[in-house]
């Protein structure tokens, strides 16, 4: 498989799973509706609001959130020569503006990017990643992040859980209301939409999220494939990922489950090693390391 | 609907079209003409360091003339460079003399060993990556508006507006190798 065909195939996966991404939203919300009655719509649009307006917030001051949780400090061309210059370079490569760099005082290598366009963007590298990693291999890296950029993971991400949170909390009113039902205006029909709402109600939030972490898998593929792409040589974030599987400081002190999607490579370490079960996979916002490294070496 | 106004609007519609077309193949081309910005950046960049690199290399091997004279006459030539063939060739002139250059300054233990000289390469290195990479963007360019401009049915219209495929911007593989850059 060469480089335009995994990007490519990436692109229509990410299509594919948003299709069932909304459609999946779209008849919760039916049932819901069904189950719930007048009631309905009103609570579906107080849920929208909350989850918009979480998401919203922490999109648009992604950077500046990020920032003051890992602690990172602003590098600085003299000391950090190599990681400054590598990403201006590509940048230069990828037509777009450099983003500003930061470092994070921190043993585990990992790496990730953010912002909510061009403009506001960083990239975050720790210091663990920078004594790990040779020039090149820090390019593949760093090209990783900036096709992040790019391809507008954030925004797309974004998008993902405001639905993901719309689910979550019309599932949740739904919930509480029946503790407030009133049976009288049972009819046989209603009790029926009730049932498939409860059922709905239990499976709905676990599916979202589970589809929300393909998602984040396939947009972490393609951004290996738009990275050596823009690098011409896959070789480089191959063999940073292999040190970075045989390195033996797996994980990271100051990751939460808030930021685990942003970095280059899962900061709890969960894929390390061995071969992991499919479940382990399902549950994870990166795909297994061996399974990208060997992409990138038929690239 | 009544057949005026079918033929009305299907002329507009078309009309539409083809201005949506045209419009493309201009924003398609600006972005060369910007990606050669870039390039010109990193070229002046690099000519910038020379100079500097020349008074470095003179401190420890003043009798090496020729290397000077055949650098700074690379460094004028590319300064004058005006199309993408002329610095391409202006280019290869650079790289070779630079090459030289390194090769002299090889023979000066002394030269090597200094931070100055160090720092140097390391921004001479750094700055052919740069201009490795800007060459890279500017190809991508040239690749969508070529491929644009030669596909049906943008190349019937591109014909009639005269716009004409853009050259890629090569460089002698042969000469392309970084300037060695030694550390001991």
């Amino acid at each position: 498989m060469n480089v335009y065909s995994e990007i490519a195939g990436n692109k229509t996966k990410t299509y594919v799973a948003l299709a069932i991404f909304f459609l999946l939203a779209s008849s919760v919300l039916y049932v819901l509706g069904k189950a719930m009655g007048m009631a309905g719509p009103g609570l579906f649009l107080f849920a929208f609001l909350i989850s918009m307006g979480v998401n919203v917030v922490s999109y648009y001051y992604s950077d500046k959130i990020v920032l003051k949780l890992h602690n990172a400090k602003e590098a600085d061309r003299e000391q950090y020569f190599d990681l400054y210059t590598v990403t201006e370079n590509l940048a230069i490569a990828a037509g777009i503006p450099k983003p500003r760099v930061y470092i994070i005082q921190e043993s585990a290598p990992n790496a990730f990017a953010t912002g909510r366009d061009y403009k506001h963007s960083i990239v975050v590298v720790t210091t663990g990643l920078l004594e790990l990693l040779d020039r090149r291999e820090l390019e593949g890296v760093i090209a990783h992040e900036l096709s992040h950029i790019k391809n507008y993971d954030m925004l797309l991400m974004t998008v993902v859980s405001i639905v993901v949170g719309l689910i979550v909390y019309a599932t949740d009113f739904f919930m509480r209301a029946q503790w407030f039902r009133n049976s009288d205006d049972d009819n046989r029909q209603g009790a029926l939409w009730v049932v498939l709402a409860l059922i709905m109600a239990i499976i709905a939030p676990l599916a979202a999220t589970l589809l929300q972490l393909a998602i984040s898998r396939k947009r972490e593929f393609l951004a290996d494939a738009s990275g050596a792409y823009i690098t011409r040589n896959p070789e480089g974030l191959a063999s940073a990922l292999e040190k970075l599987s045989l390195s033996s400081v797996p994980t990271m002190s100051s990751a939460t489950n808030a930021t685990a999607h942003l970095f280059f490579e899962n900061p709890f370490g969960s894929d390390k090693g061995s071969k992991k079960s499919w479940l382990v996979n399902m549950f994870s916002t990166h795909p297994p390391l061996a399974e990208r490294i060997a992409k990138l070496r038929t690239m | 609907m009544s057949y005026p106004l079918l033929l009305t609007g299907s002329i507009l519609l078309f009309a539409l079209y083809i201005w949506g077309m045209y419009n493309r193949l201009v924003v398609l081309k600006n972005r060369i003409d910007e990606a050669w910005s870039g390039i010109k950046v990193q070229l002046t960049r690099r000519a910038d360091l020379i100079p500097n690199l020349v008074n470095t290399v003179k401190g420890y091997a003043k009798h090496e003339k020729q290397v000077f004279e055949d650098v700074t006459k690379a460094r004028s030539q590319l300064m004058s460079a005006g199309s993408v063939s002329e610095v391409q060739k202006a280019q290869s002139g650079m790289t070779a003399a630079l090459k030289s250059l390194f090769a002299v300054a090889e023979a000066y233990p002394q030269l090597r060993a200094s931070e100055n000289f160090q720092q140097l390469q390391k921004e001479l290195s750094d700055t052919e990556d740069k201009i490795a990479y800007s060459r890279q963007f500017y190809n991508s360019n040239v690749l969508s508006y070529n491929s644009q401009l030669q596909q049906f049915p943008t190349t019937v219209l591109a014909g009639m507006f005269h716009f004409t495929s853009k050259d890629y911007f090569q460089m002698d593989e042969k000469k392309e190798e970084p300037v060695a850059v030694s550390f001991e």
